[in-house]
């Protein structure tokens, strides 16, 4: 594979942040226009590094039980034993996306308390309707020649879904699950209003002291990250489906 | 002859029966903050209401179970929400002591799930009917009008929400007007700029690829941090731009908030027009220009009128997404319902945080109804089937 600019230029970035994720002193001067009245310039409550990494964590254990439900949920109203469900689903989702991610956060405190949880609950709701919207999409808009030929050759309900419908689905699920993801990376900050150990303790502590350097670490720690990780996806995405578009040629 | 159940109706009498019989329907407290004591639908409502509710829940439960005609089932579960409604207030009343202020009544899991158990079979049987844009808005205020009596009636004054409301009315209408300007604010000031954005950015292909790419890396800033970001510029501006301070623009406060929900709100609008304006057919386009238009006739004419439920949709989506963002607005001093939500998170008063996201939720809901509505009426396919 040829390395083109955009290519180097990502990967720059991803270095950039690792060292500033691993040693945030030597970046002190960059930010230190930016607080007044020798407040700290680098976050000192915590390891940036750690914050980081619960942030990932908590996003990937919501995306990851998100695209499960989500995806079997698809599977179940398309199926002829739930498409009852269809039409309920679809406005369902409708209706799910309305509610604001500050409002589920704060409902789900008093069920589950302060932390962690509460913003698990956030996010596997705000990463549930791009996934279950998308698999929708791609399990009902097969080329019927295609569905129509897998039962011609006999295949069973199992068969056809896993070897024929859900593979071709596949991009648009994926597609689904990067967009939930980058909603997900972002909204988590929220969580930490709540007292969720995300980036966003970084953002909301410079909020409280009022200290710029803080909220612009934060801020760009993740967009950096979404940045990144919509476009690693992307790539996945594109390989699969240029693999598959390649399957259909020959 | 095989009895077939209809399977929603089997998921709400599950939840209904779970509801009744294992889940408190409204809690008790001494005051706002110490724990609750939970307590079961039969005891939190007076000899006469308990049995009247168990009954309506009950008959539009064995409604649901069977395969009946959509009407019924929507009248059926309407009948089970309104009876649940002014119960939970003949339940506060219930409750509390008389005489004494500082008891909280608020509704329980039961209550939550019983309301969701029907909301549940009434979305179902809507889309099944499926109204039309116009009897989809009329649901709505109806709805709204049948919850507004209510609250005027005084029937729920004894529900903790409303009296965490009656100790700030004033702030809370503040607050109200500031969070819907903000949220419609920002909305008309992106489709100002954002439309005739969208429509250059058509015009230039060199342009559209930056633009958009731009607008996307703002979407993934964290809305907390933007937020917090623009208190640098607008500070700058307003200590050192003459007049500025003037029209209220400050570091903190609104006029950050208004900034940060613009830049969020631009996206959608340019990204859909450009969508719109190049789903225009060419035909259309072609005809336009043999029948002798000026570019100004065509767009105006030809491309903006055909583009527009694509951007209308893009103006839902922005309105929907303002309304919740704006809540966030509270962390910076910009105000709006995000600060009785972030009063309570801080004060673990959960009837305060209420007071905050229940209005949020219900406006985000209504504004997505309304414009949902207003973009079928105006796509050519439903002004074609109408006429």
């Amino acid at each position: 594979m040829k390395l083109r600019f955009p290519t180097i230029l990502r990967i720059g970035i991803l270095v950039l942040l690792i060292v500033f994720l691993v040693r945030p002193e030597w970046f002190e001067p960059v930010f230190r226009p930016l607080t007044q009245n020798n407040a700290p310039v680098i976050y000192n409550q915590g390891s940036l590094l750690t914050l980081t990494l619960l942030h990932l964590r908590t996003v990937a254990i919501a995306t990851a039980g998100a695209t499960i439900v989500a995806v079997a949920l698809a599977i179940l109203v398309t199926r002829s034993f739930g498409v009852e469900f269809l039409p309920l689903s679809r406005s369902l989702v409708n209706i799910g996306q309305t509610f604001p991610p500050v409002a589920v956060l704060a409902l789900a405190v008093p069920a589950v308390g302060f932390g962690e949880k509460p913003t698990l609950i956030a996010l596997f709701l705000y990463g549930l309707l791009p996934i279950f919207e998308n698999s929708l999409t791609g399990l009902t808009t097969l080329p019927p020649t295609v569905t129509d030929a897998a039962r011609g050759v006999g295949m069973t309900g199992w068969q056809r879904l896993l070897k024929v419908e859900l593979p071709l689905a596949m991009p648009i699920i994926l597609a689904g699950i990067r967009l939930s993801v980058t909603i997900n990376l972002a909204t988590a900050t929220i969580g930490s209003t709540v007292a969720a150990k995300t980036l966003g303790e970084v953002i909301i502590a410079g909020l409280q002291s009022n200290n710029l350097s803080f909220v612009l670490q934060g801020g760009l720690i993740v967009g950096v990250l979404a940045v990144l990780i919509y476009d690693g996806l992307s790539a996945i995405e594109s390989f699969i489906s240029r693999r598959m578009g390649l399957l259909q040629q020959s | 002859m095989v009895v077939r159940l209809d399977k929603l109706g089997v998921v709400t009498a599950l939840i209904t029966g779970y509801a009744v019989a294992g889940a408190p329907f409204a809690t008790f407290r001494a005051n706002r903050i110490v724990a609750g004591e939970p307590q079961t639908l039969l005891a939190a409502l007076p000899s006469w209401a308990g049995p009247t509710l168990l009954t309506i829940v009950a008959l539009a439960v064995i409604i649901g179970l069977f395969r009946t005609p959509s009407t019924l089932r929507l009248a059926a579960s309407f009948a089970a929400l309104a009876a649940l409604f002014l119960l939970i207030g003949t339940a506060a009343e219930h409750l509390t002591p008389p005489g004494n202020t500082y008891a909280r009544v608020s509704p329980a899991s039961g209550f939550w799930l019983l309301l969701f158990a029907f909301a549940l079979l009434a979305a179902d049987s809507l889309t099944r009917l499926r109204p039309t844009p116009l009897i989809r808005i009329l649901v709505l205020i109806l709805a709204g009008a049948f919850i507004g009596s209510v609250l005027v009636s005084g029937s729920w004054d004894k529900l903790s929400i409303l009296k965490e409301y009656s100790a700030r009315a004033d702030n809370f209408w503040a607050e109200a007007s500031k969070h819907v300007t903000l949220a419609l604010g920002s909305l008309a000031a992106a489709v100002i700029i954002g439309i005739p954005l969208g429509i250059l950015c058509h015009r230039v292909q060199k342009l559209r690829a930056a633009v958009l790419n731009v607008l996307n890396i703002v979407q993934t800033i964290p809305s907390i941090a933007l937020f917090g970001i623009m208190i640098a510029p607008l500070g700058w501006i307003a200590a050192n731009v003459p007049g500025a301070a003037e029209i209220g623009i400050k570091g903190i406060g609104m006029a950050p908030a208004f900034v940060a929900l613009f830049l969020y709100s631009l996206l959608p609008v340019v990204a859909n027009t450009v969508v719109g304006l190049a789903g225009v057919p060419a035909q259309a386009n072609d005809a336009a220009r043999g029948v002798g238009m000026t570019e100004r006739q065509r767009l105006f004419r030809v491309e903006f009128p055909l583009a527009f439920p694509v951007i209308l949709t893009g103006v839902r989506i922005v309105l929907v997404q303002n309304i919740g963002l704006a809540t966030i607005a509270a962390l910076i001093g910009g105000g709006g319902f995000g600060v009785f939500v972030f009063q309570g998170i801080g004060q673990t008063a959960m009837d305060l945080v209420l007071l905050g996201a229940v209005p949020t939720v219900l406006l985000a809901f209504a504004a997505a109804i309304i414009l949902d509505a207003a973009v079928e009426l105006s796509s050519p396919a439903h002004s074609r089937t109408s006429a």
